[in-house]
């Protein structure tokens, strides 16, 4: 196996071509790889949204039918939560924390490359429904029992079901790698106390993800069972209660929220100290409100069921939960307020995007305390005003906080600048339109407009707010596409960053842009929470640069790709029938057997 | 812990943060993502338990007597397991082979009770369809078992390496993994039997 042994011996050559791109196990390399995919499902994901809101933008229109209609709204769910934040999150963990805690890769490079494969390929798979009968249209929580086959007799079911376990799988092995990195690949000197907010975020996402996947792993097994092999699992008629479905998914989904949002959380937490000149506020209280939002995550599922009817003792119990939670989450904006407060506060676009954080998370969430309320939660479930909900938090709180980290970060993993004025244009445009989007959706909802219908009658007050929303999500799609042009160009001809370019303080920031494959040249040793704001900075800074004998980084594989080719043509087998599954099998078992026997120096 | 205790340090290409090795912490990760997979698989089956009308019920199928058998056997695997380990890691190639045989052996014993099992619940009547307790049985089971056959062509893996000289004292952390994973499986089982088999 070819080694690439940088340091005194050798320096690593610039490796590049396809083959490269596979076989490799750089962290850095991996970031990359899921940042673009994540981001291309982010464009799909989008250009479904958009065909929703034309069909939308005017009553009984026409644009595309009620089933089309019903594969859109579950795919775009579907896609954003599994295609493109969950995995632009992964992005910004696989390039940025083993940076952040000083360390040369992963703990298990091999495994992170694994994940990407299993992810990409789950990830067409899933979409390849669109073409073989129709994608998945039961709404991306798919509840039982829409989901049987006497319901729902296509692939569509079949299709999101095993995709999803496919998905599940990319993200358990990335998740039980950046724990395992976290804890015991830390710079010496870096405490937990002392490890970057963004790490901190990380590690409570990553603990969410291994418990709450198993969980609806069993569920989709119980539906898969129910459809292939007519087991009652979901079944009423066989005695069976439909709500499992719901718990189990919840008990889930719930959990799925915080990690979608922890790690947008964690981003800021970098960006505005940064750009205020200050430490973050009560650094502390922050960690400790992100491990509490961590626990109370399990116990707040019912309250996406409260129409349910589960009882008064259940829902009031869940609606305490609920507002409890609350808590924690506005104990961090207070901290990020308190951040900026005195601060000597520069407008960069990174900056803007985490401010417009702050804004829009704060509305999602106070939008989403009032469902917290399970009689103001009966009014408002399964209309527009949820929907405008989970677009202020996900858009608004997780997608803006990418922005940022997209933004902060893109000089150290280039070398380049995006451009500034671009990257204004770009947030303007996205903060308008935004909520030129979603706001009107609050009073479409309160109206009664339920989601998940593919037309409305005229005269019902519905009309302008539609047309706004629409007019909205075509200026986004816009503001997107300013992002493409700015991003494009900058990898082209940026303006070059130096190796600290917004005078950060964490080790990131120590060591050259792009960071040389093995990150660090000798390993710093770290005394505080942002070693480059204090006088060993520039000791550590000098150290991280300074060649001391030989850096073994670990050599190149195909095996994890083939591996994930196997798994996903294993589980695909499911849908396609045996001829797939049988080869994917072998593909599977070739691959993991030579993976765990290759010979790593 | 036995197994811990009797572990050498493993050796490392890099110190790690706590001096704990990475290759066994992922393991423990897996298995606590592992008590989650199990506990949302045996909670339904607590959930579903006695509402179904039609039969067979637990009670007209479960043959207690017998699946205690396999338990016991699956329990005594744990020890030839951590006789294995032992064996590994005094450098006893003879004892790694024996034990490590032993304990595969008392799997695949372990596996061809539950196929037996599930062949007579099949001729009395209960299959995955027939009702909630065959669905919810044989699903929560059948992933045991699944997990149990992974177990095993995982040990006959280790087996072959011992084999082939491939097993010396540095890889003795190869084992101890495999044996973390074997005594998660049974202690699995020991939830299942008292849950569903003792406490009908």
């Amino acid at each position: 196996m070819a080694t690439t042994v940088a340091g005194v011996h050798a320096v690593p050559k610039s490796e590049s071509g396809l083959w490269s791109w596979i076989t490799t196990v750089d962290h850095k390399r991996i970031g990359v790889l899921y940042g673009v995919t994540a981001f291309v499902f982010f464009l799909i994901g989008g250009f479904e949204a958009l065909l929703i809101r034309i069909q939308l933008a005017r009553p009984e229109n026409t644009f595309v039918g009620p089933d089309l209609y019903n594969q859109l709204f579950t795919m775009h769910g579907t896609t954003m939560i599994f295609l493109a934040v969950m995995p632009l999150s992964a992005s910004f963990f696989n390039f940025m924390i083993p940076l952040m805690i000083g360390a040369r890769d992963v703990a298990f490079p091999r495994l992170n490359a694994f994940s990407y494969w299993v992810f990409v390929t789950g990830g067409i798979f899933l979409n390849l429904s669109f073409f073989l009968g129709g994608a998945p249209n039961v709404g991306w929580f798919a509840y039982s029992n829409l989901t049987s086959s006497q319901y729902s007799p296509g692939h569509g079911v079949d299709f999101w079901a095993v995709g999803l376990q496919i998905l599940g799988i990319a993200s358990l092995a990335a998740a039980f790698n950046f724990i395992v990195t976290i804890i015991n690949l830390r710079a010496p000197g870096m405490k937990l106390m002392r490890m970057p907010p963004f790490v901190w975020m990380t590690l409570v996402t990553s603990f969410l993800i291994i418990l709450a996947f198993p969980v609806i792993t069993v569920a989709l097994v119980f539906l898969l069972f129910d459809r292939f092999v007519g087991t009652h699992f979901f079944v009423p008629s066989g005695g069976a209660d439909p709500l499992l479905w719901q718990h189990l998914f919840w008990l889930f989904g719930h959990p799925e929220v915080y990690i979608l949002i922890l790690p947008a959380m964690g981003i800021v937490s970098e960006v505005l100290p940064t750009f205020s000149r200050k430490p973050l506020f009560g650094y502390p209280v922050v960690v400790y409100s992100g491990i509490f939002i961590g626990f109370m995550g399990w116990g707040v599922w019912s309250h996406h069921m409260f129409s349910v009817g589960l009882g008064p003792l259940a829902d009031s119990f869940f609606a305490l939960t609920t507002m409890l939670i609350a808590i924690p989450t506005g104990v961090k904006i207070f901290n990020w307020l308190a951040t900026l407060w005195g601060g000597k506060i520069e407008l960069k676009t990174a900056m803007l995007f985490a401010l417009g954080f702050i804004a829009l998370f704060t509305m999602g969430g106070l939008s989403g305390f009032m469902h917290a309320s399970p009689p103001a939660d009966l009014q408002q479930t399964d209309t527009y005003f949820v929907v405008a909900h989970i677009h202020y938090v996900l858009f608004g709180g997780a997608i803006m906080g990418v922005f940022a980290g997209i933004y902060y970060w893109f000089p150290k993993m280039t070398g380049k600048f995006l451009n500034e004025t671009l990257g204004k244009i770009h947030f303007w445009a996205t903060m308008i339109s935004m909520n030129l989007t979603f706001f009107p959706m609050h009073f479409v909802g309160l109206l009664g407009m339920p989601r998940r219908v593919y037309t409305y009658p005229p005269n019902m007050g519905f009309d302008t707010m539609n047309l706004l929303s629409t007019i909205g999500a075509l200026l986004l799609g816009a503001s997107v596409l300013v992002f493409v042009v700015n991003f494009v160009n900058s990898i082209r001809n940026g303006k070059p960053a130096g190796s600290d370019p917004w005078g950060g303080g964490s080790l990131e920031w120590a060591i050259p842009s792009p960071p040389p494959s093995y990150n660090f040249a000798t390993i710093p040793t770290v005394r505080s929470l942002d070693p480059l704001w204090h006088k060993e900075g520039r000791e550590a800074a000098l150290a991280a640069n300074q060649v001391r004998g030989p850096i073994h980084m670990p050599p190149s594989s195909y095996w994890p790709a083939v591996s994930a080719l196997g798994v996903t043509l294993l589980l695909s087998g499911m849908v396609f029938g045996w001829f797939v599954g049988i080869p994917g099998l072998i593909l599977m078992l070739l691959g993991l057997y030579s993976w765990a026997f290759e010979p790593v120096t | 812990m036995a197994v811990a205790a009797l572990s050498h340090p493993a050796p490392e290409a890099h110190p790690t943060s706590t001096g704990l090795n990475s290759r066994k912490m992922l393991f423990w990760a897996f298995l606590g993502s592992e008590c989650m997979f199990f506990g949302s698989l045996i909670s339904t089956y607590l959930i579903y338990r006695g509402r179904d009308s039609a039969g067979p019920h637990p009670h007209e199928v479960l043959n207690i007597p017998f699946t205690s058998f396999s338990a016991f056997v699956l329990l005594m695997s744990s020890l030839t397991m951590v006789l294995a380990l032992a064996a590994v890691q005094h450098g006893n190639l003879r004892g790694t082979k024996i034990w490590l045989a032993a304990t595969a052996l008392l799997g695949m014993t372990f596996i061809a009770g539950q196929c037996y099992e599930f062949t007579h619940f099949f001729y009395d009547g209960l299959k995955l369809q027939s009702n909630l307790f065959g669905c919810t049985f044989f699903v929560l089971t059948g992933f045991h078992g699944t997990h149990v056959t992974v177990g095993v062509i995982w040990l006959w893996s280790l087996f072959m390496m011992a084999v082939r000289g491939k097993l010396p004292v540095e890889r003795a952390l190869d084992v101890e993994i495999a044996g973390l994973y074997w005594h998660f499986v049974d202690v699995v089982w020991i939830a299942i039997f008292t849950l569903v088999y003792l406490i009908q």
